[in-house]
């Protein structure tokens, strides 16, 4: 399969880009490593007539240490992420998820960037960021601002990103030592999750995503307050599709979702120390 | 910035320069052409293969930089100015294999050999991240790439020959 015909525009610098993006309005898209892009736009999916190539913004892609925070720009690809060190000793769980995306010629090319501003709620790396509570940084004709996980998800396939707003940096923040997990369901190697559950402990509370309960990444709420309030893991994951809003598709029933929320979101507190 | 520019059909042609096998090519592609389909129609290259074309078998896996990536979701204009390494590039000489290549011949890896570019491609690109893996590395790093023939044990088999030193330089 071959795309639809579209005008192609390298961008040198997020500047351009986002100039690029302001003279096109929303018949534009960004291309960055392009795996979760192209194949919509195979399948006509996604009919962009302008793809703006960010792939040589080669100063967006970095991990750096922001103090209190690790910050990661939106073109590091996922194999850079997984093989981070920084990751490993100051947010594990990030670089674990990432791992866990796609299968490795997918993490050679897709980015983290890519990943969210894309945000299809069957995405691991969307929950991942959610769960641990990060902060994206949107950059637009004006300047930069700052969106929550928490806000950034809006609907399916939609971000609170402006047509002419890009992202350039994920920041999540540092929690060495902290408990974490992330389980992924799925029933063929380098598919997407049927459902996925990440846990993780951040100053003496835990919090929970899901991956592919609703229209968006999800944080398990009720999940979360049980466990504030003193409920065990086993009882607090019992409540873990309480307010979602589980899709069917050919793998799965909303039931067998819910299911699987409960279990794995069980799991997934199990394994990062919450008892 | 480069800019599309459109021919005298209107068509939206952008020329491109890639290292392909050790060799400048260049080439005047429409910007939805795949990487996969310019080395195959273009440069005639078709040793790698288009499987499924939905990045799911791993049958058109090159290397982009050194790196394993699978050609039918990636555009040819992303790869201008890169080094694309084929399968028709891995072989040393015209009569000597990649070792990699002669593991999969001495253990049988291979049985119709449609997926066995892409699965050797991977396989070097696997060896170069983890030169040491073990069983389940290997099964795990080549998730990405399908075999419909021979149940992956005797790929499997090869890739860890290959790493343990057993087929010849």
């Amino acid at each position: 399969m071959i795309p639809a015909a579209f005008d192609y525009v390298r961008a040198g610098s997020a500047e351009e880009a986002i100039a690029l993006l302001g003279e096109h309005g929303d018949e534009a898209k960004l291309l960055a490593g392009g795996h979760s892009l192209l194949p919509m736009m195979k399948l006509r999916l996604a009919v962009p007539s302008v793809l703006v190539d960010i792939g040589r913004v080669s100063d967006l892609s970095y991990i750096t240490d922001g103090g209190d925070h690790i910050a990661v720009g939106a073109l590091t690809r996922h194999r850079a992420l997984e093989t981070s060190d920084l990751l490993a000793a100051e947010c594990p769980l990030l670089g674990h998820v990432a791992g866990e995306v796609g299968d490795p010629q997918v993490r050679h090319r897709g980015t983290i960037g890519g990943s969210l501003a894309h945000s299809d709620p069957a995405s691991d790396l969307p929950a991942a960021v959610l769960a641990l509570g990060g902060t994206l940084v949107a950059q637009g004709p004006n300047g930069s601002r700052e969106i929550a996980a928490g806000d950034f998800f809006t609907g399916y396939f939609e971000s609170a990103l402006a047509d002419d707003e890009m992202l350039t940096e994920i920041r999540v923040p540092k929690a060495p030592g902290a408990g974490w997990n992330y389980q992924k369901f799925n029933r063929r190697a380098q598919d997407w999750a049927i459902v996925g559950a990440a846990a993780v402990t951040v100053n003496g509370g835990t919090n929970v995503a899901l991956v592919n309960m609703g229209s968006v990444p999800l944080r398990a709420s009720a999940v979360e307050a049980a466990l504030a309030g003193g409920a065990s893991a086993a009882d607090a994951a019992e409540q873990a599709a309480e307010g979602t809003d589980a899709p069917t598709d050919l793998n799965a029933t909303p039931d067998y979702r819910n299911h699987l929320a409960r279990v794995l979101t069980r799991r997934a507190l199990e394994a990062a120390g919450v008892s | 910035m480069l800019g599309p520019e459109a021919d005298e059909t209107g068509e939206v042609i952008v020329e491109i320069s890639v290292t392909v096998n050790g060799e400048t090519r260049t080439g005047d592609v429409e910007p939805r052409t795949l990487l996969v389909y310019w080395l195959r129609d273009d440069l005639r290259l078709t040793g790698t293969n288009i499987g499924c074309d939905t990045s799911s078998c791993g049958a058109c896996t090159v290397h982009v930089n050194g790196e394993s990536v699978k050609s039918c979701t990636m555009l040819a204009v992303q790869a201008d100015g890169e080094d694309i390494l084929t399968i028709e590039g891995l072989a040393p000489s015209e009569d000597e294999l990649h070792p990699m290549q002669e593991a999969f011949r001495q253990n049988h890896g291979l049985q119709c050999g449609y997926c066995t570019p892409g699965m050797v491609m991977a396989a070097v690109s696997l060896l170069e991240e983890n030169p040491d893996p073990s069983e389940r590395d290997v099964r795990l790093g080549l998730e990405g790439n399908l075999c419909r023939c021979t149940g992956y044990h005797n790929i499997v088999k090869s890739v860890l020959a290959c790493a343990a030193g057993e087929t010849a330089a």
